[in-house]
């Protein structure tokens, strides 16, 4: 399997801590993925509002380039970030089933020198882990299990919906059985793909506050003690207003929310700075394993 | 361009074409008169004409008339699918004195017009099936159907309503009938119901009385726990071969009377109960049900100590003063032969674990109807108390409907039954334990008599109806009152809100579908299926219960979803599709079979395994196959394979698919 990695804008920003411990851990399992060169902006959900078209060719410029990099394997390009993954997905889907649109990328393509053929699968990291890498290989990575720790996986809305077919869209498993791995506690709990707000909390805040709050008080009422995520901007929302949530809703909202690659790296002995945990504004060191 | 061919007898043709307008099914895209006046100049035809509809007594008139005014001796209508009126037109034939297989028919309706956008391109390709069939028709043949004596006995294959209903109307009319029933009982879904709809009658009440009547039925033979293996032969002469398992109890012995399952080593039940939807389990030897047909016990065979590992007390032999129990049973196979058959193999429920949204298996007190159905019935798993899983009643339920039906991810079909069982379910629900019952549906499908009446009464019971598809069943809890409770979300769509309705109990009105292995069964068979599974019928609305197999009749819900009073009218019309078959007292058979040229047969003996009917076989002697005409069902597979082109089959032989093949070829 050839494995590039297709960081996208959040990942070198708000995101920086999953971008390191991502990288941390391939490292660890022995993977060779190497960062795609020259990618672009995948123009995220707000591009595809303003301008679907040119959003399809900006995105699909990254898969162009992915493609060059195909030996006798196909590439499997690596997007962490949920809406990366979604638009990627989305463009390589869109570009099999309307001959137009096809066509459309195809000259806006050409103009920069590219073509692109379809070859290159658009994969989410916790699809590579379970599923290539393996679980069993996982736990031999192990060196400090992280016992006590109750782990609320939250996959958030754009991983497993509407294209990943990697997992169950209602009841996804992965994260939890890579949790279970670590020698964590996986909580079970309803809410594992309800919107975490998304970009409300930069428009309606009231409403995106709203949004983050109940999923955090539901993951702590299940005894959560951590909650992990997929997604840079869920991250985001969920850990960086958990005091305007007290503010607001007069509640005692306390709950780390780490990228479940920083879980990940924490339980294979990686150094804390290496996986970012500094980074994270709630501190983890409250949850047990995690210190 | 042709050659003025001779016709196959030596004959010269003389060919009358009739392009039929079929009202303005085919003359809105085909050009009627260019199609008439293009054959009129093709090779050897004599007459052309055009009629509104050809079918038509005086459209058959027609052809009659020319035929022996005109003299003429080879007939070509061009007009609709010989499915539906290649019969007429032989007949028209014959009546004129003309061999009915010196015609044959050119589709120009299904196969043009119906398909065909553009009417030029249309008119052009009705005209090349006319080159085609005017090329062909001269190189028919006179042929003489076959008579062949049907076998009176009838076999029904599933012993849910609709198989039993059918038997008895045929064992009535004196025919001797086998019915084949997989599972130990006979009585199917119904028997598992507990009151029906829009009656209320009791389920039971009127289904045992024609249990017992099967059973005590002298034209009847009744095999349980026994499937059909195998089928071969045809319409009016199937040989069928029949698996019997053991049931490890002699019938013809036991009385019913528990005394062994009383006495058995296992205490407890162990084996989840498949009539009691596994809210219960039974011991390894077992009573069905308190009715079960034939009323005896049996022995699972894996759960037996004795059967399993060849060891135990055997206390059930103690137990019984009638020596009926036999661990020495083995699987028999019966075949037999008959003259039709009617599947009533029935349907199964879809899964609602491939709905996780709605938390079934998850959350405990999430139910399927058919759950419910037992928990609401004094023979079920709680003497008829509507008791949850976890031991409390509930205050509230939430039934709801379409679960897999009407459904892109499942099933796009509306399964027909479920609007009614969920009024059924809610009125009983209200009558028994007088908790608050709430109905999530699409929309409310109550189209047959009493039905709207029915819906009506439960809308006066007090039962609160939610239009709108339920998002999802989860023990999220937003407030303090819905602690505990399970929650569901859902759009309603009448008043355009998104509401969350805490209940304690769901029940989820779950898709009929057709059977796992349905696909099998329909090989077994020769018929087809629809792509959502259901045994096809020949025609959706002339030919309900009839198939593409002759001789074969389809009753209840393995045809496609539906309630009990029409799997009855169903299953009466099967049995009297079937009568008419048997009583008539012989089989046309289509002259299309098979024969090998003798001369120029090699004795290679390609064909003789490749027939799937075995009809052929290989004489020593001369070195030569032959094909056995009453065997031969005419699927032309040893035509096809012959090396020497020894094999040919009437109807189909090489010179008239050639002229057919040139005719298109020539005017495309």
């Amino acid at each position: 399997m050839r494995y590039l990695y297709y960081p996208g804008c959040s990942l070198k920003g708000t995101g920086k801590a999953y971008d390191e411990s991502l990288v941390a851990v391939f490292d660890k399992l022995g993977m060779d993925v190497k960062e795609l060169p020259g990618w672009n902006c995948c123009g995220a959900t707000a591009y595809m509002s303003v301008d679907e078209t040119k959003a399809f060719a900006l995105a699909a410029r990254n898969l162009a380039l992915a493609e060059q990099e195909n030996g006798s394997d196909p590439i499997h390009l690596i997007a962490p970030c949920a809406a990366c993954y979604l638009v990627l997905n989305k463009v390589q889907k869109y570009m099999g089933e309307y001959g137009h649109l096809r066509e459309v990328i195809a000259n806006s393509l050409k103009a920069v020198g590219l073509n692109y053929h379809g070859t290159v699968k658009v994969r989410h990291p916790l699809d590579v882990f379970v599923n290539d890498i393996g679980l069993d290989k996982i736990k031999a990575a192990v060196s400090h299990p992280l016992k006590g720790l109750k782990v609320a996986s939250y996959y958030g809305c754009q991983v497993v919906r509407p294209y990943a077919d990697f997992d169950n869209q209602y009841n996804p498993q992965t994260m939890d059985q890579l949790m279970k791995a670590l020698g964590a506690e996986a909580v079970d709990w309803p809410l594992k793909t309800r919107c975490c707000g998304g970009t409300l909390t930069g428009t309606v805040e009231e409403a995106g506050l709203r949004m983050s709050y109940i999923l955090l008080k539901e993951a702590s009422k299940r005894g959560a003690n951590i909650m992990a995520t997929a997604c840079p901007l869920c991250q985001f929302n969920l850990e960086c207003y958990q005091g305007k949530m007290r503010g607001t809703f007069g509640d005692s909202i306390d709950l780390p929310v780490a990228f479940f690659t920083q879980i990940m790296g924490r339980a294979f002995g990686l150094e804390a700075k290496r996986i970012g945990l500094q980074r994270l504004f709630v501190p983890v060191k409250a949850a047990p394993a995690m210190a | 361009m042709f050659m003025e061919n001779k016709a196959s007898d030596g004959e010269q043709p003389r060919v009358g074409v009739y392009v039929c307008y079929c009202g303005m099914n085919i003359a809105s895209k085909v050009d009627v008169e260019a199609v008439r006046q293009f054959a009129e100049k093709l090779p050897n035809v004599v007459v052309s004409r055009t009629y509104k509809f050809m079918c038509s007594d005086p459209g058959q008139e027609l052809i009659a008339h020319d035929i022996k005014e005109q003299n003429l001796n080879r007939i070509v209508v061009a007009s609709c699918s010989p499915l539906l009126h290649d019969a007429t037109f032989r007949k028209a034939c014959a009546k004129a004195g003309l061999n009915p297989f010196y015609f044959t028919m050119a589709n120009i309706r299904e196969q043009v017009s119906w398909v065909t956008a553009n009417s030029a391109a249309a008119t052009k390709k009705a005209e090349a099936l006319v080159a085609a069939a005017v090329a062909r028709v001269a190189m028919h043949e006179a042929l003489e159907k076959k008579r062949v004596p049907v076998h009176a006995d009838v076999m029904v294959v599933g012993a849910g309503i609709s198989g039993i209903h059918a038997a008895l109307l045929l064992a009535n009319a004196g025919k001797k009938v086998y019915l084949v029933e997989r599972e130990p009982s006979i009585g199917g879904h119904m028997g598992q119901l507990d009151k029906t709809f829009p009656t209320l009658d009791c389920s039971a009440c009127i289904l045992t009385p024609k249990m017992s009547e099967v059973k005590n039925h002298p034209n009847i033979t009744l095999w349980t726990l026994s499937e059909v293996q195998e089928v071969s032969g045809f319409s009016g002469n199937f040989k069928v071969k029949v698996k019997r398992n053991p049931r490890f109890v002699k019938l013809e012995l036991c009385v019913a009377c528990g005394q062994c399952v009383e006495a058995c080593v296992f205490k407890e039940g162990r084996v989840p109960d498949e009539y009691n939807i596994g809210l219960s389990k039974h011991k390894p030897i077992y009573m069905p049900f308190p009715q079960a047909t034939p009323a005896s016990v049996l022995i699972d065979p894996n759960a037996c100590l004795k059967l399993s590992r060849g060891k135990c007390a055997s206390k059930c032999v103690e137990a019984c003063d009638r020596a009926a129990i036999d661990f020495e049973q083995k699987v028999e196979y019966s075949e037999v032969d008959v003259g039709a058959i009617i599947l009533a193999t029935g349907y199964q429920l879809f899964d609602a674990k491939k709905m996780p949204e709605y938390g079934y298996g998850k959350y405990p007190n999430v139910y399927t109807m058919i759950e419910l159905e037992r928990l609401v019935n004094a023979a079920g798993p709680t003497q008829g108390e509507i008791v949850m899983r976890d031991g409390r009643k509930p205050k509230r339920v939430g039934i709801i409907h379409c679960v897999g039906s009407r459904d892109k991810r499942h099933h796009p079909y509306c399964s027909s039954v479920c609007c009614m069982v969920s009024l059924k379910m809610a009125h009983l629900i209200r009558e028994r334990i007088d908790a608050e019952v709430f109905n999530f549906y699409i929309d409310m499908r109550t189209t047959l008599k009493g039905y709207e009446e029915f819906y009506d009464r439960v809308l006066h019971d007090g039962v609160n109806f939610v239009r709108g598809r339920v998002a999802e069943v989860t023990d999220w809890a937003m407030t303090p009152g819905e602690e505990g409770k399970l929650v569901i979300r859902v759009e309603d769509t009448l008043i355009g809100v998104v509401r969350r309705i805490p209940v304690d109990m769901v029940v989820l009105a779950t898709a009929m579908e057709a059977h796992d292995n349905a696909d099998d069964v329909r090989r077994k068979f020769n018929i087809s299926c629809s792509k959502e599974g259901w045994f096809l019928e020949r025609h959706p609305k002339l030919a309900p219960v009839s198939t593409f197999s002759d001789g074969i009749f389809l009753a209840g819900v393995c045809q496609g979803p539906k309630d009990i009073p029409e799997s009855v009218a169903q299953a009466g019309a099967a049995a009297a599709e079937a009568l008419a078959l048997v009583d008539k007292g012989f089989v046309e058979i289509e002259p299309n079979s098979a024969c090998i040229d003798a001369d120029t047969c090699s004795g290679c003996k390609t064909c003789v395994p490749l027939c799937p009917y075995h009809a052929i076989t290989f004489d020593a002697e001369k070195k030569i196959s032959a094909v056995n005409e009453a065997l031969c069902k005419g699927c032309g597979t040893c035509v096809g394979s012959c090396p020497s082109g020894a094999a040919q089959q009437k109807l189909f032989t090489d010179e008239q698919l050639h002229q057919e093949i040139e005719g298109v070829l020539n005017y495309v």
